[in-house]
């Protein structure tokens, strides 16, 4: 076990956020999708949704409020698919071979590509944000309400990069990393994240209320404008905390591993 | 030279793949501050070996140590220790040539300024300054195993590993990779080499085995190994029959085509061979219409060796 640990960790983020500061267009490009999600359900959905929704005002300004949760874990879930296609890259080049000689601490690498995810997937939400509120998302959060949601979004996003660099190493190429966060992508949608569980039929109503996402969209939801959270806090932590732990021992596990 | 202490060394070394043997019982023993070849065709288990003594893999039987370590049970040790270079150049292609070479120092711990001091020394060593700045994925294939050795180098290891360093390489490429091959030497570093080309081996190292198919069939010193290949020989070809007579009167017993009127004398291609060559035509009067040197290649020693041609050989996968 090395003792550089920490000190490694810091060099392979500076690696990352060098990489990323190389290539901005992947951070553009990671949060322009959810960005372009938020357009098309907020101006050509969001008119119907709103009015089916209901509520004091009903409507799009409503349906806008009721989106933005669900459309920022799509930025996470988008996120973590770039992670999963970085790792993999990394992978298939002979420079993740070169430090697997070097006598440094063994799971730097990853960290690296988390801590990098991390920084720039906060990037991409504080852009997803800036779009909703310019659109006329109107949170009603306190700060400390604001520093709690980037709390939840923070523990959601370490959880869910730790395991799509899992998938990334678990993948043979490049393809199957992109590939395999796809669910991710599309979790969201079979949660409360763009229409309410109860106007879905049993199966799947009884799936979207149960699935990891959904308690996480409904704390950020009570966050920022003040529905009852009731136990989806406690709930949407759990879920960060087992995704995490699960992510970092199987993604530890297979990069130890030799062939 | 038994005086020298050994930097690597290997006995009974096995790996296998499933049923496949890949390497069945290799003894190897590299002293300090020499170069050793390990030659070889695709497939013969080079690449395996460096993975095992750069404790990329574990070996599934066998003694190795590397440094005076055993890579399985201290491999942070043995790391320490070495430099690798691979066949595949393990160079960042996101970052500049410097940044990869300070990201290296950073790896090892060497602080900001002998980081950046160490950077710049290698930059110039390799003749990488004026692409300092520039993206690695920007680079030739010579520029990125330059790139490649010089973070090999960062950490100054004792040992270095070079993984056909030159597969793919131009021949000025080539050349100039072989300078700084030696110039590492000079300075009292090991070097483990594989390669597939025999005049590599037989430009650079103090010893060289032969691998094939995981086992080792012959281990010497260039010349040793190039006596026991017979293929080096100048082929003369003659105008007609009664040349090609009196050129074998002249000769002796040498291998004769009377087809294409061609003699093969025996030679190592050196000037002083020739010239005596030449002497002894002159001396008998013998016109030659065509004289071709013939050098021994690795394929003349793979057909010394086991009997077979490489290219006849199953590459294995």
């Amino acid at each position: 076990m090395s003792t550089h640990a920490v000190a490694d960790s810091a060099t392979m983020l500076r690696r990352q956020l060098r990489h990323m500061k190389r290539y901005p267009s992947l951070t553009f490009m990671l949060a322009g999708m959810p960005v372009v999600f938020l357009l098309l359900f907020a101006f050509v959905l969001g008119g119907a949704l709103g009015a089916g929704i209901g509520g004091p005002t009903g409507g799009r300004a409503e349906y806008i409020d009721y989106l933005v949760p669900g459309v920022l874990l799509m930025t996470v879930a988008s996120a973590a698919q770039g992670t999963a296609i970085s790792v993999a890259m990394d992978m298939t080049e002979g420079i993740v071979n070169r430090f697997r000689t070097m006598a440094i601490s063994r799971a730097s690498v990853l960290t690296g590509h988390v801590l990098g995810s991390l920084v720039q997937t906060m990037i991409s939400m504080a852009i997803v944000l800036a779009v909703a509120l310019l659109i006329g998302f109107r949170p009603d959060a306190t700060p400390v309400e604001w520093l709690a949601v980037i709390g939840v979004l923070a523990l959601l996003t370490f959880a869910l990069v730790w395991l799509s660099v899992a998938l990334g190493l678990v993948s043979e190429s490049v393809e199957t990393a992109s590939n395999l966060p796809m669910p991710l992508v599309l979790l969201p949608f079979l949660g409360s994240g763009f229409v309410p569980t109860d106007s879905m039929p049993a199966g799947l109503r009884w799936f979207a209320e149960y699935q990891p996402f959904t308690p996480v969209i409904e704390t950020l939801r009570g966050l920022l404008l003040g529905t009852p959270i009731g136990g989806s806090g406690y709930l949407a932590v759990g879920w960060c905390v087992v995704i995490a732990l699960g992510g970092y021992l199987w993604a530890k596990k297979l990069y130890a591993r030799t062939r | 030279m038994h005086t020298t202490p050994s930097a690597i060394t290997t006995t009974g070394l096995r790996k296998s793949y499933g049923d496949k043997v890949v390497l069945d019982g290799i003894d190897l023993d590299v002293r300090q501050g020499t170069i050793f070849a390990l030659l070889g065709p695709n497939g013969a288990g080079k690449t395996t070996t460096v993975q095992i003594l750069s404790t990329l893999i574990k070996a599934d039987g066998g003694k190795v140590s590397v440094g005076g370590h055993d890579p399985e049970r201290a491999p942070d040790s043995v790391r320490a220790a070495i430099g690798v270079t691979g066949q595949f150049s393990a160079v960042d292609n996101l970052l500049t040539a410097e940044e990869n070479l300070v990201l290296m120092a950073d790896l090892h711990h060497l602080g900001k300024v002998e980081g950046r001091r160490r950077a710049a020394a290698l930059l110039e060593r390799f003749d990488l300054v004026e692409s300092a700045k520039n993206l690695a994925s920007t680079f030739s294939g010579g520029m990125r195993r330059r790139l490649d050795l010089a973070m090999g180098m960062v950490g100054a290891p004792r040992i270095v590993f070079l993984d056909e360093p030159t597969t793919g390489l131009d021949p000025r490429s080539r050349r100039d990779m072989w300078r700084m091959i030696r110039e590492l030497v000079a300075g009292g570093v090991t070097i483990f080499l594989t390669t597939q080309y025999l005049d590599e081996a037989d430009e650079l190292a103090d010893r060289i085995a032969v691998l094939d198919h995981g086992k080792l069939v012959a281990e010497g010193t260039a010349e040793e190994l190039k006596r026991l290949v017979p293929g080096g020989h100048v082929s003369l070809r003659f105008a007609d029959p009664a040349a090609l007579d009196s050129a074998v009167r002249a000769f002796g017993d040498v291998p004769r085509d009377d087809d294409a009127l061609v003699l093969r004398v025996p030679s190592d291609g050196g000037v002083a061979s020739l010239r005596g060559l030449l002497a002894r035509l002159d001396a008998n009067a013998i016109e030659v219409s065509e004289l071709t040197v013939h050098t021994p290649d690795l394929d003349d020693v793979f057909l010394a060796l086991t009997g077979k041609p490489q290219h006849e050989r199953q590459p294995a996968p």
